[in-house]
């Protein structure tokens, strides 16, 4: 610790000379205590008033247990540690408020998707298929998902690349510099606009018509600064030893560049890959504006109208039929296994990353 | 050396100075693809730009404060206010929602967590940032809007003098611009918690050990020892989590019932409200020539507004990391 102004310095942290451990403390014995006298207030007051619901129940006894706690607390231990049980209980909360919906979203999902969810969802097209007939699947959606994310993994992984090694091992001065701020400033660019760039540019400009290169170059410009910046952060990582080593056996910086830090920092690099396509392939916005959808399907990445995944399901959804958001439910419920899956890769390949452990 | 010096500062070069053709080729490859990042960024601005004008310049009212959305009538009558607003209203209400909860998980995963629950945890919530938007949208829509018609209903009859929360006369709960906010408000969730832990994790332990040692309790050791440190990483974290609410287009145009309005009662689902996004996602289909250049001048002001907020927190997030660096 310096002796300047740091955080800590005289006069931020209030005078006290009470220690943590005197006075009278609340056992966890006590505060289980409280919690079940909560429940029991709780089911009183429901079978009494009109209050219902399994819901309001819940939150109605954590907002009653926070209540009893923090008086109680405040009574026997004093202001300190009442304030510090409350920011406990939040953070525990907190934690529950994001868990609930990831549960809620993905149960939902799977109990929704599972009832249309079969081979014949799988490898039929929507071809001559009304929103309220029964069959009719997603074959077409998958075969767009596939093409359009292949091709833009085959743009933008070696692109990517060979910007992060210009930013790490070449770039100095202000064109790195500003490469490196511009890449920041595209992670950031909403989906729309770059589906819209890509309208403006091929569909509208060079009267080009929907196509699945058009959505994939539009999902190019999603990819690429999420690749340049994982790839980035793991060639950092490369201990400098290994380059010095490279070079003191006299082999060029290129040769260096491409079997000895590339490949020292390529499970990583994979995984920011993986993380990258999984956030490509559940994008809608882009692909609405550059492939739009279709109820045939279309191998052809270049000519045409062709629906992905992620369109057949707005695309479905907006029909607002039973059977049409059945379609959609089981579309989606593809689309987050698919995701889901990439993740799970790129976690394991993290474990078996020695760059990332430090 | 030839065009490049700078480039070898700190590495020499191997054989005398004389650099390999490979070396030569393979900079400029490098380089080139640098290039095309930079081309592709000024390819939007000016392609945006160009379309936009003359739809702004066949606008008959004012751009920025006209309500309605109609640049296919004649005489042509359009205007961003009132997606603009909806913009930032939901994305702002979204934000007071996230902020508070991202930051509680940030200090359960650095502060509280058990060791070993710790990373699961923090995957568990970067799983949130996993599952599309399209997904988020969907389950919004037959989800959160059927099974929140309750809640939005005790907030319109117990809280409706607040205006936020009034449900006027007429007012119908359900497609709501709440329910979309708390859509958006799940899907920020992950970004700031990501980036908000990151920067917990960088305060000193010795900090930490020196507040307990004074006697401190948990909240008096994150208020003067963690926090101080990171104050501007959490502003950074709030706009980059701000960005992304902006600019999130499908999920909004599925939950919402979409309408050109400026209203701050956020509950009623007859007012309804619409983002900038939303509203390009919804139009450009039926948009005749000058429809679809109007669409595009949207998408730019949606462009110049989110580029401000992430160059924004950018700067403050680096800045703050600096510091955090120099103590």
């Amino acid at each position: 610790m310096s002796t300047g102004p740091g955080p800590l310095a005289a006069g931020s942290m209030p005078a006290r000379v009470e220690l943590a451990g005197s006075g009278r403390r609340l056992t966890p014995l006590f505060r289980l205590a409280i919690a079940a006298a909560t429940v029991v207030v709780t089911l009183l007051l429901f079978a009494v008033t009109p209050m219902q619901g399994r819901v309001d129940f819940v939150i109605f006894a954590i907002g009653l247990f926070a209540v009893l706690q923090t008086a109680i607390s405040f009574a026997t231990e004093g202001r300190r540690f009442a304030l510090d049980r409350l920011l406990a209980l939040f953070v525990h909360l907190a934690l529950l408020a994001a868990l609930i919906p990831l549960l809620a979203v993905i149960a939902y999902t799977v109990i929704s998707g599972v009832k249309k969810l079969d081979l014949q969802f799988l490898t039929h097209n929507l071809t001559g298929i009304g929103p309220l007939d029964t069959n009719g699947g997603e074959y077409h959606a998958i075969i767009g998902t596939l093409e359009q994310v292949l091709i833009t993994i085959v743009i933008s992984v070696p692109l990517g690349l060979l910007v992060s090694i210009y930013i790490t091992e070449y770039g100095r001065g202000a064109l790195a510099s500003s490469i490196r701020f511009v890449v920041d400033v595209m992670t950031g660019i909403p989906s729309i606009v770059a589906g819209l760039f890509i309208y403006a540019f091929l569909v509208l400009g060079l009267h080009q018509g929907y196509s699945g290169f058009a959505a994939a170059l539009s999902l190019t410009i999603l990819m690429l600064p999420v690749v340049v910046r994982s790839s980035e952060e793991m060639i950092k990582l490369v201990p400098d030893e290994l380059r010095e080593a490279a070079f003191a056996l006299g082999v060029p910086k290129w040769k260096t560049i491409l079997r000895v830090v590339l490949p020292t920092a390529s499970a990583g690099i994979t995984t920011g890959v993986m993380i990258a396509v999984a956030r490509v392939t559940g994008e809608t916005a882009p692909l609405l504006l550059t492939s739009f959808v279709s109820p045939a399907t279309n191998f052809s990445a270049l000519h045409g109208k062709q629906t992905a995944i992620p369109t057949f399901i707005f695309d479905q959804a907006g029909q607002g039929q039973e059977i049409t958001y059945d379609r959609a439910w089981a579309a989606a419920l593809t689309l987050i296994v698919i995701v889901l899956v990439l993740y799970a890769g790129a976690r394991l390949l993290t474990r078996r990353n020695s760059l990332a452990r430090r | 050396m030839t065009s490049t010096p700078a480039s070898t500062v700190d590495r020499p070069p191997i054989s005398g100075g004389n650099r390999h053709l490979g070396d030569r080729v393979f900079h400029g490859l490098t380089r080139g693809a640098g290039i095309v990042v930079l081309v592709i960024i000024v390819a939007i601005g000016v392609f945006l730009i160009q379309k936009a004008i003359p739809a702004i310049s066949q606008d008959t009212t004012n751009f920025l404060t006209t309500k309605q959305w109609e640049p296919d009538n004649v005489p042509a009558v359009f205007g961003i206010a009132a997606t603009a607003f909806g913009t930032l209203l939901s994305s702002v209400i979204a934000l007071v929602i996230a902020g508070p909860i991202a930051i509680g998980i940030a200090l359960y995963i650095s502060e509280y967590a058990p060791r070993r629950l710790a990373k699961p945890v923090g995957y568990l919530v970067d799983l949130l940032a996993a599952v599309p938007s399209v997904v988020y949208g969907l389950w919004g829509l037959k989800f959160l809007v059927p099974y929140s018609g309750k809640f939005q209903q005790f907030l319109g009859d117990h809280l409706g003098w607040i205006p936020l929360f009034n449900l006027g006369k007429n007012g119908v709960v359900g497609r709501s611009v709440l329910i979309a906010s708390l859509v958006l408000a799940i899907m920020i969730l992950p970004i700031i918690a990501a980036i908000t832990r990151e920067i917990f994790l960088q305060v000193p332990q010795a900090n930490r050990e020196a507040a307990l040692a004074l006697g401190a309790t948990k909240l008096e050791m994150i208020r003067y020892a963690v926090l101080p440190y990171s104050r501007s990483g959490i502003t950074g974290a709030l706009m980059l989590g701000l960005g992304r609410a902006l600019g999130e287009t499908i999920a909004i145009a599925l939950v919402l019932s979409l309408a050109p309005t400026t209203t701050f009662h956020i509950i009623d689902a007859n007012l309804g409200g619409n983002t900038i996004a939303a509203n390009i996602a919804a139009q450009y289909q039926a948009a005749e020539p000058l429809g679809q250049k109007a669409l595009i001048a949207s998408g730019l002001v949606l462009f110049i507004i989110t580029f401000a907020v992430n160059g924004l927190a950018r700067y403050v997030v680096a800045r703050g990391g600096r510091r955090a660096a120099a103590i």
